[in-house]
């Protein structure tokens, strides 16, 4: 193997954890970390709204399909619109109100984080677990989102629309059903960003966690407010 | 040697494993996740030829009775067809060259000490595993495995009661598929997020070894196919098992009224080609990828117009999402639609064209090295134009029509998408052999092995054209009472023949690989006297790839025949040397 021109190994981070010790290494690794976290969440919602936009045009192609009607011998539509339940316009609110709850997480934990590299001092005000009751507060919005998401499909069945009655009911249980899958997956990055506070895992650690887990979070409301408008308007 | 630049990085993510478990199956190690990728892929390769035999042999002889498998019926060749396709599509072709090579070599090229998200790369090994279990498993159900290809045309595929492969088995191969595409978005996301973050100093985008550059294309083509691929399968479970209609229109199967009515076929097929399309640049770009590599380094030439490269695999990336629609020129299109569609693959010969005369520029008077990984490298050039050429036929309705359900589009994607991308397999799998194991592959072995392969690769795929130019339908289990396919009988038994002996050779290959695991010639670093940075560090690389150090880049990567440089290559991270790209 070639002879190597080294310098000096570096361990570890910089940062101890949750006491305030920090270097500028560790500052810098820090940033690396979180931009690495971004891009990653980045690429990672790429592929969902590929497959949201695949379900609209499904969508949009579906509705306007023709079907053979053996009663009368004709082409008719088969498309009938099913009117949505009103409890989706609260699940709405409890979506996006979630939404504003865990980026005041987010802002409180960056607060945390820039007070720890800009005070090393162990005397330094501690902000620590601050963020909690919001990420708290948006966890169990999230969870009261999806249970509000279960009432309105209840509703939707008691009135006799299933998953398989007509294409809309098919459409609306589909796209629901899958915006839901993938909020409970920001809601298990909410518990666990929630527990590491919990744990004093590292400040960084917490916030890189947090970070990522808001960005995805917003990005599950606007994607839902999509989904409720192409519901409501595309029909 | 010559002393090369490096410089110390941060703590490894994850630390070395002990236990044969963490380091050996469910390992964080891009390196070993990509040697699990490679060895699923060889698996897979030999299911799927076994597959191929199968089908040759009913062919050419429909009422042979085989030992443990009894006659051959129709519904079990269309079986053998839909798994065949499933089985060399996803987990060959797009298993091996991007999340085989690419999950070994990428990171180690860019001088990273492993991929961006360990976790999420173990996982996505493990899921594309159990993705193929489910795949091979639907020979095992009740029905056995689907009759539907591996297109999986509704509405066919959709309904239960359409065939004996259609129940248990065409669920398999749904979940299989699901699978997959999610294995293949977890991949994607490391690939981008480690070559955009994760590169070396000095490692500058035009700096990447092209293998490099197709996997980081690679990955955003699945990034973009995959996901629709993955809607389209939960439809189609949905209107399996649910009841739904997205694609099955009202219709009867054997005399009883579906319960279905109103879907549109059609619109699986938008959506399946949407994806399938852009999945044979999956499957080939990252051959294109290695194989520019390979005869750069062998023909100690710098690859000719590196950007011209970059830039025609880029533009094959953007066209290839606006031409899905010439794989339903029969579906009763508008012609408009096919018009458009016929002019945007047209366009793609344009960058194919000048990869190619780029390749060949790479070796004109170069001072070739006929190793095994070159004359695969070679081999896929031959390949790939003479696959490459029926393309533009096919690109136009009026010939396309006629033409599309014959043997001619068999021979056209075997020949450019399979053969082609395997030569590039094969290719790799010579040269980073000695650098993942550490020993040398016998050439002796290795030459045979090409002969036989590229040799038998015509003599199976080229007649093909023919027999398509003839009218003989594809995907017809027995044609021994069509009078006018009669006389082509011949030609059949011969694509057998030359099958069964280019599949023998393929035994050639497991020897090598066998031998050489054990008794092969111990590898230097740099066995190849290449220049790119893996060549750099130790024979097999430590886990964090390079010793705590991280590699520093000041050249290109293909610097041969550098004047004044002590030897006929400079490194990437040799500094002693200031070269053209290595400003």
């Amino acid at each position: 193997m070639a002879s190597l021109a080294s310098t000096a190994a570096v361990t570890g981070s910089g940062i101890s954890v949750g006491n305030g010790i920090t270097d500028l290494h560790g500052r810098q690794d820090y940033a690396t970390r979180l931009r690495r976290a971004r891009l990653g969440l980045f690429v990672a919602v790429t592929p969902i709204l590929m497959l949201f936009i695949s379900f609209t045009s499904a969508y949009i192609v579906r509705q306007g399909l023709p079907t053979f009607d053996p009663g009368t011998n004709s082409l008719t539509r088969d498309w009938i619109p099913v009117h949505l339940p009103s409890i989706l316009l609260v699940n709405t609110c409890v979506l996006l109100l979630s939404s504003l709850g865990v980026e005041l997480a987010r802002r409180q934990i960056k607060k945390e984080t820039a007070l720890v590299f800009a005070a090393p001092s162990p005397a330094a005000p501690s902000v620590a677990g601050k963020g909690l009751p919001w990420l708290s507060m948006t966890l169990l919005l999230g969870l009261l989102f999806l249970f509000g998401q279960w009432t309105a499909w209840r509703q939707l069945a008691a009135s006799g629309f299933y998953v398989a009655t007509t294409p809309s009911s098919s459409f609306i249980y589909l796209l629901t059903g899958t915006h839901a899958i993938h909020l409970i997956g920001g809601v298990i990055a909410l518990f666990v960003a929630a527990m590491a506070s919990v744990l004093h895992r590292a400040v960084t650690t917490r916030s890189i966690m947090v970070d990522i887990t808001a960005w995805y979070w917003h990005f599950m409301a606007v994607l839902w407010v999509y989904i409720l408008c192409l519901l409501e308007f595309a029909s | 040697m010559a002393t090369q630049e490096f410089a110390a990085h941060g703590t490894h993510a994850h630390a070395a494993p002990q236990g044969f478990i963490r380091k050996w199956i469910f390992s964080l190690d891009h390196k070993v996740i990509g040697m699990q990728y490679t060895l699923l892929g060889i698996v897979a390769v030999f299911v799927g030829m076994f597959l191929s035999l199968l089908m040759r042999l009913h062919l050419v002889w429909p009422s042979a009775v085989l030992p443990f498998l009894g006659e051959i019926k129709p519904e079990t060749y269309l079986s053998l067809v839909t798994m065949h396709g499933t089985i060399m599509v996803f987990f060959v072709l797009t298993t091996a060259p991007q999340a085989g090579f690419g999950n070994y070599a990428l990171p180690i090229q860019i001088g990273a000490p492993d991929m961006a998200f360990p976790v999420l790369n173990m996982l996505s090994f493990w899921i594309t595993f159990l993705a193929f279990l489910s795949a091979v498993g639907a020979f095992f159900v009740t029905g056995g495995a689907p009759l539907h290809g591996w297109t999986g045309y509704p509405p066919l595929s959709v309904l239960q009661s359409s065939g004996p492969g259609e129940a248990a088995g065409a669920d398999l191969w749904g979940i299989s598929i699901a699978l997959f595409c999610v294995g293949a978005l977890l991949g994607a996301l490391n690939f981008i997020t480690t070559t955009l973050d994760m590169r070396a100093r000095g490692m500058s985008l035009m700096r990447m070894p092209l293998t490099c550059w197709a996997w980081l294309l690679t990955a955003i083509l699945g990034l973009l196919a995959f996901g629709v691929l993955l809607a389209a399968c939960i439809l189609f479970l949905l209107d399996r098992n649910i009841g739904t209609s997205f694609f099955v229109p009202l219709g009867t199967i054997n005399g009883v009224v579906t319960a279905h009515k109103g879907g549109s076929p059609l619109l699986w097929q938008h959506l399946f080609w949407f994806f399938g399309h852009p999945e044979v640049y999956i499957a080939i770009l990252p051959s294109m990828g290695i194989i520019s590599q390979i005869l750069s380094v062998f023909s100690r030439k710098p690859v000719f117009s590196y950007k011209g490269i970059v830039y025609s695999m880029l533009t094959i990336v953007g066209l290839s999402f606006t031409v899905w629609g010439h794989h339903m020129f029969v579906s009763g299109m508008s012609p408009y639609s096919g018009y458009a569609f016929s002019i945007t693959t047209m366009a793609i010969t344009v960058p194919s064209a000048v990869l190619t005369f780029c390749w060949l520029a790479t070796l004109w008077r170069g001072k070739i090295r006929f190793t095994t990984p070159a004359l695969f490298g070679i081999g896929f050039v031959s390949l790939f134009v003479s696959g490459g050429v029926s393309g533009p036929f096919l690109a136009q309705p009026a010939l396309d029509i006629p033409l599309h359900d014959t043997y001619f589009v068999t021979g056209h994607f075997h020949l450019i998408m399979g053969v082609a991308s395997m030569f590039g397999i094969l290719g790799g799998l010579y040269y980073w052999f000695p650098k993942m194991i550490g020993r040398m592959m016998s050439e002796s072995l290795g030459k045979m092995h090409f002969w036989i392969t590229f040799v038998g690769a015509y003599a199976i795929f080229i007649p093909m054209h023919y027999l398509g130019l003839s009218g003989h339908p594809r995907r017809y289990s027995s044609l021994t009472e069509v009078g006018y396919l009669h006389d082509l009988i011949p030609v059949q038994r011969f694509i057998t023949i030359a099958a069964f002996i280019t599949i023998a050779g393929q035994l050639l290959f497991v020897v090598n690989l066998c031998w050489s695991l054990f008794k092969g010639k111990k590898a230097s670093d740099n066995p190849w006297e290449a220049t790119t940075i893996e060549w750099t560090t130790a024979t097999p690389p430590p886990h964090d790839n390079f010793g705590g150090l991280t590699p520093v880049v000041t050249n290109g990567p293909y610097e041969y025949g550098v004047p004044g440089a002590a030897r006929d290559y400079v490194m990437q991270t040799d500094p002693a040397v200031a070269t053209a790209t290595g400003d």
